[in-house]
């Protein structure tokens, strides 16, 4: 490389999933591409949104729905982004109250249930609630623009609960989540690890859907940068995903998982202990205190199944969310304006040349493989993992409106 | 106090200054004080300090502001995002900064670690000093933080230099003086702070048992 080493800034949020930013800036992948990272830890993800869009960070770990609703011009400033990279799928888990948990487990809930068991034990607890006259139960979640919000919406609607009248959600920033469901200010929440696990090991939540039972290796963050950025630094760009795309192959090896707990646990990290963390790396959850922890296949996704490859099915499908939820109006030239925030031409263009496994496909059917399926790729060898939604439902990005109308949106 | 459609600039137009409702959502007093000083000496009576951020969002909701200060540390931003989500159906539109393209101002704001939030219609020009002043009271306060924590640094080299002097005056038996010059060649000859030297003096001699 004939260009002199480059300093390049990254925001990144106190979770699980900064991992894969992290290990490029902590473990020497970036240094091997001639990048110096300076890993900047912010405290909320619109503090990340602007000062990526005014140039304070050249890139940054984002919500998925983030940069799409940037260029959707509806979240934040007008300033267009691109997602070139994915930095994990799942990781996510809806925890609700001890109480809580105690008047759904009276309408069958277990811990051997799945997701659609459990909405239904919750409907049928807010329904004997709504019998009482008390208030409505309170859910948190992390912004209106987050894989959160609309997972959490999907999971309660599967139910029959009509999330903008049976229940209230209310943002509340990560750090803050255990301390609002013990005083009793949320009655659950939708997060990203570690604080489920921690409301666990605080005895006051009970962890009752993961991420990737509600919708199996499903997207969560991505590297956001502005597009102007992307244009007119492509080489930097794709030194940045090189780094990217080596840290995760490394994150995502269970034979590093206790030193990248270690890595994380830094206080200038995420600042949470090592075996907490350890528990969303390896799959190995406690879903309640005391329990023994379950092993779930897929919990967190940092590199394998094509895990960093960004699927314009998934912006596609993050777009009819926001649709589905009232955040947008749905034209085609919105859908295709949130199809093309994710770029996996950069990706190919970064990654291609270094041997990484490229599908032939840029989007898919979402929610149709029950198990893992080798697919049409560079070199022949893409599996890619399974990816149904607990409810049996298929998204095909080339039937966007089709999709739209099933989930009741008039189009 | 009569309800103003704020989403239109022309009653918002018609409106005194002292009407204009403004929130300062601020875990430190003493900033959230020099704001709200700043603010009422520009005449702005409706002048609402938060800084206990549980239930944010309906206190916002029932105090309705026109403008919103946030320190960038604070993460309840992103409970403010959600409110403007909410806001739609509840008819109180805020919307991001005064005017989207003014990249100079929320530069300036994100430079200083204060972001702005106006209720949409709000005329600039009714806007611009009020953000220019909170931006340049959180200048100030930063300066002034930074300020106190040299001295308060100081203040801390001093005594560990006073003690590095005892000591050493106390096993060299000499006096103050040449314990003092005695530290400054040592730190001249390793181009070290003399405070480094005092501190690894006073470290040595807890370690010996002094």
């Amino acid at each position: 490389m004939a260009s002199d080493r480059e300093t390049l800034t990254i925001g990144f949020i106190p979770l699980v999933d900064c991992a894969v930013v992290v290990a490029a800036g902590d473990k020497g992948f970036a240094e091997a591409e001639g990048l110096t990272l300076d890993l900047v830890r912010e405290t909320s993800w619109a503090n990340i949104r602007d000062r990526v869009v005014l140039g304070h960070f050249d890139a940054a770990q984002m919500l998925a729905p983030m940069p799409i609703a940037a260029n959707l011009g509806i979240g934040g400033f007008d300033a267009p982004m691109v997602a070139p990279f994915s930095l994990g799928l799942g990781g996510n888990a809806i925890t609700v109250s001890t109480g809580l948990f105690a008047a759904m487990r009276d309408h069958g809930a277990d811990d051997a249930a799945g997701p659609a068991k459990m909405a239904a034990a919750l409907a049928a607890a807010i329904a004997a609630r709504a019998k009482t006259g008390a208030a409505p139960l309170t859910f948190g979640m992390v912004h209106p623009f987050s894989c959160h919000n609309y997972e959490l919406r999907y999971w309660l609607a599967s139910a029959g609960i009509d999330p903008d009248h049976d229940v209230r959600l209310t943002v509340v920033p990560p750090p803050m989540m255990v301390e609002a469901l013990r005083e009793g200010r949320v009655d659950g929440f939708c997060v990203g690890e570690p604080w489920n696990s921690q409301a666990v090991d605080e005895a006051v939540g009970h962890i009752v859907a993961v991420k990737s039972a509600l919708w199996r290796q499903s997207p969560e963050k991505v590297l956001g940068l502005r597009t102007v950025f992307a244009d007119q630094r492509p080489a930097t760009v794709d030194a940045l995903l090189r780094a990217l795309h080596r840290a995760a192959a490394w994150a995502g090896s269970p034979a590093n998982h206790a030193e990248l707990a270690q890595m994380l646990a830094r206080p200038d990290r995420v600042g949470a202990p090592a075996g907490q963390i350890l528990r969303a790396l390896s799959g190995r959850m406690v879903a309640a205190p005391g329990e023994p922890p379950a092993e779930l296949a897929d919990f967190l996704v940092f590199h394998t199944h094509a895990a960093n490859f960004p699927w314009q099915s998934h912006a596609l499908w993050l777009y009819s969310q926001m649709v589905r939820w009232g955040q947008v109006a749905h034209t085609p030239e919105r859908a295709a304006e949130a199809r093309a925030t994710y770029r996996p031409d950069i990706f190919r263009r970064a990654l291609g040349p270094v041997g990484a496994d490229l599908p032939a496909a840029s989007a898919k059917v979402e929610g149709a493989l029950t198990r893992p399926t080798p697919v049409a790729s560079l070199s022949g060898r893409l599996v890619l993992g399974p990816d149904g939604f607990f409810d049996g439902r298929l998204f095909d990005p080339d039937d966007l409106e089709g999709y739209l109308r099933s989930v009741g949106v008039v189009v | 106090m009569a309800a103003v459609d704020t989403a239109d600039p022309a009653p918002a137009r018609r409106m005194s200054e002292t009407l204009l409702r403004i929130v300062v959502i601020d875990a430190d007093p003493a900033r959230a004080s020099i704001i709200e000083d700043g603010l009422r000496e520009a005449g702005h009576r409706a002048v609402t300090v938060i800084a206990e951020t549980r239930g944010l969002l309906r206190r916002l909701l029932e105090l309705e502001p026109h403008v919103i200060f946030i320190n960038l540390e604070n993460p309840n931003r992103d409970v403010l995002e959600q409110m403007f989500q909410v806001s739609r159906t509840v008819q109180r539109p805020i919307a991001m900064f005064v005017d989207r393209s003014d990249t100079a101002m929320i530069e300036a704001a994100v430079d200083a670690g204060v972001s702005a939030y106006v209720v949409d219609g709000l005329k600039k020009e009714r806007v611009k000093p009020i953000l220019d002043m909170a931006i340049s009271r959180f200048n100030a306060f930063s300066r002034l933080r930074d300020e106190l924590d040299q001295a308060r640094q100081a203040l801390d080299e001093r005594k560990v230099i006073d003690r590095a002097k005892g000591i050493l005056m106390k096993s060299r038996g000499i006096d103050e003086e040449e314990a003092y010059t005695l530290m400054r060649k040592a730190a001249m000859s390793e181009s070290r702070r003399l405070a480094e030297v005092a501190q690894s003096i006073v470290t040595a001699a807890k370690l010996i048992g002094g």
